[in-house]
């Protein structure tokens, strides 16, 4: 059915009839979603500064340096070789170069995350905890105006919740299968996002995010004596750590998947849905 | 058409990385920058209200089985003091130590180990986060703070309780290298808040802060000072060293360190 090849049809080739642009993000949406951009960028560089400070993961109710660490990043001198590694349960792999042991101008110097990930890029734990605090609350605030809007307008249960036909064992397949030829929605069925991409964007705002926030609180003193039930939920403090370390990954890996199938679907076009509202369906592939 | 589209996207990756290499050097002068820099501190405030609105005064931190205590409790900060005193001190099993306790009081007091082993004890088992992301649970025995403050009876005027410490983290030419904490009168009057001289059901040990250490169990682990020589009461710690209320406040951390 849908034969048209992924180049975009110059203007030349395409009656003018045949793109028509329709409105896709609300301006909450769209304002929210910078937002979260910007504090999802400084949260993530501003917590590897703090991981930094005890590069080491445990499950339980208590972890520290006797203990044996579920994950941990770290370096170990190799006759006059610094070498860094990335461990996971009884797995290790060397990371020299980026994990454990990087290169500061001249010096190769032992840190778990190099520096120009981390904010600020020098050590300093109690800068890095601030910028982490004050951007966790802006994050909160925004992800209450997110929900809030999205409830209240019906975005969530409209846009995205999978409609009953994208639900099918077959249909999701198929998206599967389109996803990986990089053949992405035309016409009419660029209105909807496809369902693969909704049960994405319902994972991260309802799921992965809100777990962020929960196992963050479950990290602080104060807030395990207002709400004991926070470690128990979770394992304990050092699961509640290891699990907001592995949320935050799963994450970035969200952003890198999203961010590539932004480009490959139509770079300009989704980006200007994102920024005025406005998003072009192209009916030109379509059977008439 | 296409050379258009090529050169615009060319401009936008331009931008993106530019950008970029830009908000990294922009953090690192801003958190520096006494604009920005102060905007980062005031967020503890709003932390601080928060979690003050939330939790009761008397609200307990979560306290754990002797079945659940770290095989290893990590020893941090100073493990043994370098000085002549406390040397001193330690030989003699700190039968001359004493604790001084003073400032915005009625009755200063000079308690030594055995008077304060006399007061009635509260023993718990509970859990220490280290700001750095640690945590190792342990037992702690000791006299509640407010027992000792009723004992010298505060001043009108007294708001915080600072603890002067016998171990210097940092040595320095001026003596700021010091170690010092402080807590408020909320903190200092809650039942888990205790002058601990017994750790995991034996004397508290060197690497630990003996003969007396603060446990404030709401908060991070570098307010539980070790190795306590004094107590003051006093209005506000602007005199106090660099005058944020603590040795590591002085270098950037929070004092309301309940997160």
């Amino acid at each position: 059915m849908d034969t048209s090849t992924l180049k975009r049809p110059s203007a030349q080739h395409v009656q003018a009839s045949s793109r028509q642009s329709v409105r896709r993000h609300s301006g909450v949406v769209r304002i929210t979603h910078w937002v979260n951009v910007l504090c999802f960028s400084v949260l993530l560089m501003s917590g590897l500064q703090i991981f930094n400070a005890h590069p080491r993961l445990y499950w339980g109710e208590y972890g520290a340096d006797a203990d044996r660490a579920f994950i941990s990043i770290g370096s170990e001198q190799h006759g006059d070789k610094l070498k860094g590694f990335f461990q996971i349960g009884p797995l290790s792999i060397e990371t020299t170069g980026v994990l454990g042991v990087s290169r500061e101008g001249e010096a190769m110097t032992e840190k778990a995350f190099p520096s120009w990930l981390t904010i600020p890029s020098y050590h300093d734990l109690g800068a890095g905890r601030n910028w982490h605090f004050l951007f966790a609350w802006l994050l909160v605030i925004n992800g209450f105006i997110y929900l809030g809007h999205g409830l209240w307008r019906g975005h969530i249960r409209r846009d995205l919740l999978p409609n009953r036909d994208q639900l099918g064992w077959w249909h999701i397949w198929r998206e599967v299968v389109d996803h990986a030829r990089l053949r992405f929605a035309k016409g009419e069925h660029a209105r909807r996002y496809n369902s693969l991409q909704k049960m994405s964007y319902l994972l991260v705002a309802l799921v992965l995010l809100p777990l962020m926030v929960l196992t963050g609180l479950t990290m602080s003193p104060g807030l395990n004596a207002a709400f004991p039930f926070l470690p128990d939920l979770f394992g304990g403090r050092p699961s509640a750590r290891t699990l907001h370390f592995l949320s935050a990954y799963s994450l970035v890996l969200f952003v890198v998947v999203h961010v590539l199938m932004v480009v490959l679907s139509g770079f300009w076009n989704n980006l200007r849905s994102m920024i005025n509202g406005q998003y072009v369906i192209d009916h030109s592939g379509e059977n008439k | 058409m296409t050379q258009g589209g090529f050169s615009r996207r060319r401009i936008l990756t331009g931008l993106l990385s530019g950008a970029g290499v830009a908000l990294l050097a922009g953090c690192d002068r801003m958190t520096q920058s006494g604009g920005f820099g102060h905007v980062l501190r005031q967020t503890e405030k709003l932390t601080m209200g928060a979690q003050r609105l939330l939790l009761d005064r008397k609200a307990l931190a979560p306290e754990y089985r002797a079945s659940e205590l770290s095989p290893v409790f990590r020893a941090n900060g100073t493990q043994m003091p370098d000085s002549d005193e406390y040397a001193s001190l330690l030989e003699n099993d700190f039968a001359d130590w004493q604790l001084q306790v003073d400032g915005l009081v009625q009755q200063p007091l000079k308690l030594s180990l055995a008077d304060l082993k006399r007061l009635p004890a509260r023993t718990q088992i509970t859990r220490h986060d280290c700001v750095e992301g640690w945590s190792a649970i342990g037992q702690w025995q000791g006299v509640p703070l407010s027992r000792v403050l009723d004992l010298a009876r505060l001043k009108p005027g007294a708001r915080y309780v600072v603890f002067h410490c016998a171990d210097e983290l940092e040595v320095t030419f001026d003596g700021s290298g010091q170690y010092y904490e402080s807590i408020d009168l909320i903190d200092a009057y809650h039942p888990q808040t205790i002058l601990a001289y017994g750790m995991n059901g034996k004397p508290l040990p060197v690497a630990h802060g003996a003969p007396l250490r603060l446990r404030v169990e709401r908060q991070l682990g570098y307010k539980h000072a070790k190795y306590l020589m004094r107590i003051e009461v006093v209005s506000s710690f602007d005199t106090l060293w660099g005058g944020r209320g603590g040795y590591w406040e002085d270098r950037g951390y929070e004092w309301y360190a309940g997160i």
